[in-house]
């Protein structure tokens, strides 16, 4: 099996207000498919490990590799291309664009792309909303959707270019225990028959459980299991 | 690119009232460049024309220069050793003609850049009136030469030029000086020279070239008459007006017939220098107060931008972290402010023409120095594909610093909320 993500001696220090050492010496991979979840006390570090996984972020020591490829030290116009192309990002806080309708913020990263014509973006667009039983509301203005409809949307959006890596940062939170199994059920599957790797911080416990491997934070260092 | 055009399309629309202010900013700005050169570039061309019409290209004449080094006293003081000084000396006879005038005539009718040579003979009169004397002038002319040169034609507002020719010692008027006289065409007119010989002509054309000093006090004569009324020879000539091919070479044309022939040599520009200087001054007030108000909608345009920006600082975290790059985000903010620019530009054209129509259609107030029916205002192509430019060229600018600005935004500061 080959490896979708490797973290090699990964540090990060904030240094404002105070020099803060947030991450500590991380390193692990994640094989290609897997589904991780990643767990951990509330501020021991999850998000600004996303942050840094996903390539927003490159304010760092140590090396990111996706799919063999090493992205430290990329230009920001090469890395933005890379993440258009191969990672889907659902953000802790829902985010949309408000002008847009729910179909619509799905379908930006895909016009992004470049890759398809309209016609069949927007159809691969409503196939990742009827998933997540949004496609109801794919015509409405997605500030006038809730909570929980925008986060669905924001799911979508992140599997439209089909990625090979889906970072997701309690993307269940505003969900309730319906939709939240509905969205592990979608992950699992993306991971275990399209072959995605999936990396989602979460903190439902029996959730975590019932996956393949957990990623346990404490106080910015991987506990080793 | 396509996808963000589509966004700045959204944000824009988003927003329609302050778009929509942003772009009367570009509007008001540009209408008032159209306007104000359209009016400024009417009154110049005015300026210029009417010049044209009194002022030839070239003006050859007999500046009074009296040499001075040699005088009677030296003569009488001679021989003694004494050192003589007068105060105000004063020429004892000057004659104001062109020597070998014949010569540099044909002269110049030789030179391929002079389509026309008028030589003529202006000399003061007084016009007679019942009892009181008017001040005027006379022009001794070949009436066909000067009327190539001014387009008398054109400027006749009763009889032709040709009359002149056909009539014995006939008189063509300036308006302004037939009305002060009360003549009409037909009516004799008595002239009396500074020396004091007088002779009678009859009216057969009166001429309004627009200029009141002109018109209230010149005249023209067949050179032959006016030769004769001043009791000199067939040769005796003062003036030279002279036609070039091109009247933008005529400074430097000037220059080279003064050295040829050592006689003051006037060119229309410098002749109208002050005409020409204020024609300078409107130029500048145009572009300045344009400049001005399309750098205050400028300044409209980055407040507004930066606004945005401000506003949409969560969508451009969320963009860039779906892969959008710095320049697209540049793209998408530019192409508001472009779009503003360019649609406001385009209504400010409009509103500026149908202003500067407006203006072309209301009476100039009535003015007896002035011959001018409306205001005067030139449409041209250029100054509208001007204000175009100018109205794009200031957004891009204005928009741009809040743009670059927008692409650095760091999503992450943004995305931890
Ligand atoms: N910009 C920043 N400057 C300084 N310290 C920061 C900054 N952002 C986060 N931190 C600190 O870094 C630590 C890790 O933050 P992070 O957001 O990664 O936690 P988390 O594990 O995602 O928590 P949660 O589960 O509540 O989302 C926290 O102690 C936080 O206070
Ligand atoms: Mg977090």
């Amino acid at each position: 099996m080959s490896i979708a993500l490797k973290v090699e001696n990964v540090n990060k220090y904030f240094r404002e207000p105070e020099e803060f050492h947030v991450l500590t010496d991380i390193s692990f991979c994640v094989n290609k498919g897997e589904f991780v979840p990643v767990i951990g006390k509330s501020g021991c570090g999850k998000s600004t490990l996303l942050y840094l996984l996903s390539t927003l972020d490159t304010d760092y020591q140590g090396k990111i590799f996706i799919n063999d490829q090493l992205l430290t030290g990329e230009s920001q116009n090469n890395l933005a291309r890379f993440r258009n192309e191969n990672i889907g990002f659902v953000f802790q806080f829902h985010f949309l664009l408000p002008e847009f309708t729910a179909l619509e913020n799905v379908m930006l990263p895909a016009f992004k792309l470049g890759k398809l014509g309209r016609e069949e973006i927007e159809e691969q667009a409503m196939d990742k909303l009827r998933e997540l039983q949004m496609d109801t509301f794919a015509n409405k203005l997605s500030s006038r959707l809730s909570g929980g409809q925008q986060q669905r949307v924001a799911i979508a959006r992140a599997l439209i270019n089909n990625p090979t890596i889906i970072m997701a940062d309690e993307p269940t939170g505003n969900l309730d225990s319906i939709n939240t199994g509905l969205v592990f059920d979608i992950f699992k599957e993306l991971s275990h028959q399209n072959g995605i790797t999936i990396l989602t911080v979460t903190h439902d416990l029996d959730f975590a459980k019932s996956a393949d491997r957990v990623i346990e934070m404490v106080d910015g260092r991987i506990k080793n299991s | 690119m396509m996808v963000d055009t589509l966004i700045a399309k959204r944000h824009l629309m988003a927003n329609k009232k302050q778009t929509l202010v942003a772009m009367l900013g570009v509007t008001f700005g540009i209408a008032m460049f159209i306007l104000m050169i359209s009016f400024m570039i009417g009154v110049n061309q005015f300026m210029e024309d009417t010049m044209l019409s009194s002022t030839p290209d070239i003006h050859i004449y007999n500046d009074i220069k009296t040499d001075y080094t040699v005088s009677i006293a030296g003569d009488y003081f001679k021989n003694k050793n004494l050192l003589v000084s007068v105060r105000h000396p004063k020429p004892k006879h000057v004659n104001l003609n062109l020597k070998n005038a014949n010569g540099i005539i044909n002269d110049l009718r030789s030179d391929p850049g002079i389509t026309q040579v008028s030589p003529f003979l202006s000399t003061q009169v007084f016009y007679n009136y019942g009892p009181v004397q008017i001040n005027g002038y006379i022009n001794g002319v070949n009436i066909i030469d000067e009327s190539k040169i001014f387009d008398l034609r054109s400027k006749m507002t009763e009889g032709q030029p040709e009359d002149l020719l056909n009539t014995d010692k006939g008189i063509i008027m300036g308006r302004g000086l037939a009305n002060k006289l009360n003549l009409v065409v037909g009516d004799m007119v008595t002239l009396t020279t500074p020396a004091g010989t007088s002779m009678s002509f009859r009216v057969v054309g009166i001429f309004a070239i627009g200029i009141g000093t002109i018109d209230d006090t010149r005249s023209y004569i067949n050179l032959a008459n006016v030769q004769q009324l001043m009791g000199k020879d067939r040769s005796y000539i003062t003036d030279i007006n002279i036609k070039l091919i091109n009247n933008k070479l005529a400074p430097s044309k000037a220059g080279e017939l003064y050295k040829k022939y050592n006689y003051k040599s006037d060119d229309w520009q410098t002749a109208n220098s002050s005409v020409m200087a204020s024609n300078i001054v409107r130029n500048v007030l145009t572009y300045v107060v344009s400049i001005t108000l399309l750098t205050v909608a400028g300044f409209g345009i980055y407040n507004i931008m930066n606004m945005t920006i401000k506003n949409k600082m969560k969508d451009i975290a969320i963009l860039k972290a779906q892969g959008f790059s710095g320049h697209d985000i540049v793209r998408i903010f530019l192409s508001q402010s472009l779009f503003i620019g360019f649609f406001g530009a385009l209504m400010g054209e409009v509103l500026g023409f149908l202003l500067a129509y407006a203006l072309s259609r209301v009476p100039f107030p009535h003015n007896d120095f002035i011959s001018l029916k409306y205001f005067p205002v030139i449409f041209n192509p250029a100054h509208y594909l001007f204000g175009l430019v100018f109205g794009v060229i200031t957004p891009f600018i204005a928009g741009l610093m809040p743009s670059i600005k927008a692409s650095r935004i760091d999503p992450v500061v943004i995305l931890r909320g």
